[in-house]
């Protein structure tokens, strides 16, 4: 007699677990990726922003929802349309606040979140493929973030998207036929906010989602890092538990929640009490309708744009082109891709690495920060310079790297980790 | 750990203190306050008798604007609505489509201009300030906030007239150039100074009240948020302190 199906899942037990057992490994993947994945124990501050970064992106997939309900992709009604959903559809601007107030919060964690992997080498052998993942799920967010932006309608989605997109027209001789078809006519106008809509609400949010489920089975295939760049699974039990290892759920599920918990409050904070944060948020440009023939007094992107936007505006025209600045931009964000690779340091953590490393972070932090108000800010007085420096210094913490990390010395690595928070 | 922090608070000072004034004359703070419902009121007043000739406000609808103002229906259509007929209409302004002839432009729709200017409620507030006489310009009048502004001085008659005041200064090459400073008044209005400051002072605050209607109930429900957060903070600290006991 052929064996029954129980006897291919032996695991499965009865009831309605039992009868979804036998069909989708339900069970089976609750414990190889959650109550039975074990993650090291001593995780800190630096580790709840990968948990944030997905609580974000279900607020923005979930208030997206809603948004589009009441929203009017149309030159001549999107405007309009966002100020009914403010006024007169019921919670339709705690749900805008939440979307708004969003976008940011996910820039701020994602920031964190890459910051994280520079402090512990979280990018380094065998995490490259997790490393890449993540960057690309950082390219496509502003690729995301940038559409979104434009939806509103308001002057400023208007200019920023004649600037931003404007952008391509500096590559050589593909350039303006590019930046027609991307604006889909002549001009930015309402066949371009079809279109951005369209990649706004479906195709980027799915990629997204796609890659995000990608970083998470890179994750589980590698296991994580920890604050002190150790492979936990060097030290296992008679079971092949990492001894330095906890399985994620419960553990891990509760800590989380109180990280949330903690974000949330921040996140309701300014929803409720400063959704515009001081016209960084909302700009107050953007509170006037799309206006082809008066530009805002000073066109920036959003905030989570700028330092990359300085960057741009650093490089000044050569041979009678732009498109060195726009290279330049470019080369800012892919450069990031390669971090695993210009590591050479023989230590993940920063807790054991030398103090060349220490310093070159930190100058990379404060240029970041710099450039990103510079971006801000007009091109005059102390802001060209200071963009022009900090450019270089952010590309000299990336492209100097193999010598520093290499030749520096670094502290003796502990066999466990140290401790947990 | 420690280190990281004064890295990042190295980062964020250094950008901090690159941050620069901007130049130019310095705007009045409105201290208007949108918990005031008899201040709205009377800026509602104000506005639809002084402003709404000109301006829409197109994104208020008269009803909802009622009730957020506790201003009973017949108080509303009796004395309130001058341009339209149904108390679901947005406000309307009596402008006809080729008034933008008469101004060069058409006078904008004021729902969103306390938010669409930066610091719009001072901005608002001063903009109602800083009229003053000038010849030059189509209506007599320009303003010290927005220069060349096409807006005739409506509330002349309430303030009284005002006159600039220069800062006599050199533009470098010998030649005599003026930099506007203020305004100081030049003939009494209707209202004394004061009575003008609170007049304008209303309508500022009912501007902002347009912006943003929901904005004062978001505010109160915000310290519920924030007070439910708090509490859940607490007991998932506690759940997590539990269950990490067991964890050496």
């Amino acid at each position: 007699m052929a064996a029954g199906p129980d006897s291919v899942h032996p695991v499965s037990g009865g009831g309605l677990l039992g009868w979804v057992d036998q069909r989708f490994p339900l069970t089976k993947l609750w414990k190889s990726q959650v109550s039975e994945y074990y993650a090291p124990k001593n995780f800190n501050f630096w580790y709840y922003f990968g948990v944030l970064s997905l609580v974000v992106l279900v607020n923005q997939l979930v208030t997206g929802i809603f948004l589009t309900m009441n929203y009017k992709p149309s030159s001549a009604e999107a405007f309009a349309s966002v100020e009914y959903i403010m006024r007169d559809v019921d919670w339709g601007w705690l749900i805008r606040y939440m979307h708004s107030t969003g976008a940011s919060a996910f820039f701020i964690v994602i920031y964190l979140h890459m910051f994280r992997a520079l402090l512990y080498g979280s990018a380094r052998k065998p995490r490259e493929l997790l490393w890449i993942f993540g960057c690309l799920i950082f390219l496509l967010l502003m690729a995301e973030a940038f559409m979104g932006y434009v939806l509103p309608w308001g002057n400023m989605s208007y200019w920023g998207a004649q600037v931003i997109v404007s952008l391509f027209g500096s590559l050589p001789v593909i350039g303006s036929g590019l930046v027609e078809w991307i604006r889909g006519d002549y001009y930015i106008a309402d066949a371009t906010l079809n279109r951005f809509f369209a990649l706004h609400v479906a195709a980027l949010p799915l990629a997204l989602v796609f890659l995000v489920i990608a970083h998470l089975m890179a994750l589980h295939e590698v296991g994580s890092n920890n604050p002190d760049g150790i492979d936990i699974h060097d030290h296992e039990d008679a079971k092949g538990h990492p001894l330095d290892g906890i399985p994620f759920h419960p553990y891990y599920t509760v800590k989380d929640m109180v990280g949330i918990a903690g974000f949330l409050l921040l996140f309701s904070a300014v929803i409720f009490f400063a959704p515009t944060f001081g016209g960084l948020f909302l700009e107050s440009p953007n509170f006037d309708p799309a206006n082809a023939l008066q530009t805002p007094p000073h066109i920036a992107p959003v905030w989570y744009f700028t330092p990359f936007y300085a960057m741009l505006r650093a490089v000044p025209s050569f041979a009678g082109t732009q498109v060195w600045g726009v290279m330049v931009m470019g080369a800012s964000v892919l450069i990031i891709f390669f971090v695993p690779w210009l590591d050479r340091s023989p230590v993940r953590s920063i807790r054991y690495r030398g103090p060349i490393y220490k310093i070159m972070l930190g100058i990379f932090v404060v240029s970041f920060v710099v450039l990103a108000v510079c971006g801000l800010k007009p091109p005059a007085g102390i802001y060209p310079v200071l963009g022009r420096i900090c450019t270089i210094t952010y590309f000299s913490f990336f492209v100097l790297m193999p010598l520093y990390t290499k030749f520096e010395p670094v502290k003796p690595v502990p066999e466990r980790v140290t401790g947990h928070a | 750990m420690l280190k990281t922090w004064i890295l990042l608070g190295a980062g964020v000072l250094a950008a901090g203190s690159v941050v620069a004034q901007e130049s130019g004359v310095s705007l009045l703070k409105a201290d208007t306050d949108i918990s005031n419902t008899q201040s709205l009121q009377r800026g509602a007043r104000n506005f639809m008798n002084y402003c709404s000739g000109c301006h829409s406000m197109k994104y208020v609808r008269y009803n909802r604007m009622a009730e957020d103002l506790k201003i009973p229906q017949a108080e509303l259509e009796h004395n309130l609505m001058f341009t339209s007929t149904k108390v679901s209409d947005g406000i309307n302004s009596a402008m006809p489509a080729d008034a933008a002839t008469w101004f060069g432009k058409l006078p904008p729709d004021l729902s969103l201009i306390a938010r669409a200017r930066e610091h719009g409620v001072d901005y608002i507030y001063s903009y109602l300030k800083g009229f003053y006489v000038d010849k030059t310009r189509p209506w007599g009048v320009n303003n010290l906030y927005l220069q060349a502004s096409a807006m005739p001085h409506v509330l002349w008659q309430l303030q009284g007239l005002q006159k600039p005041v220069f800062k006599p200064g050199s533009d470098g090459n010998g030649g005599a150039q003026v930099e506007l400073v203020g305004v100081e008044a030049m003939t009494p209005g209707t209202l004394k100074p004061e009575e003008y400051d609170q007049f304008v002072r209303d309508i500022t605050n009912f501007l902002d009240y347009a912006g943003e209607p929901i904005k004062a109930k978001r505010q109160s429900m915000g310290v519920f948020v924030i007070l439910f957060l708090l509490v859940f903070f607490v007991f998932a600290f506690l759940l997590k302190k539990e269950y990490w006991k067991d964890v050496h």
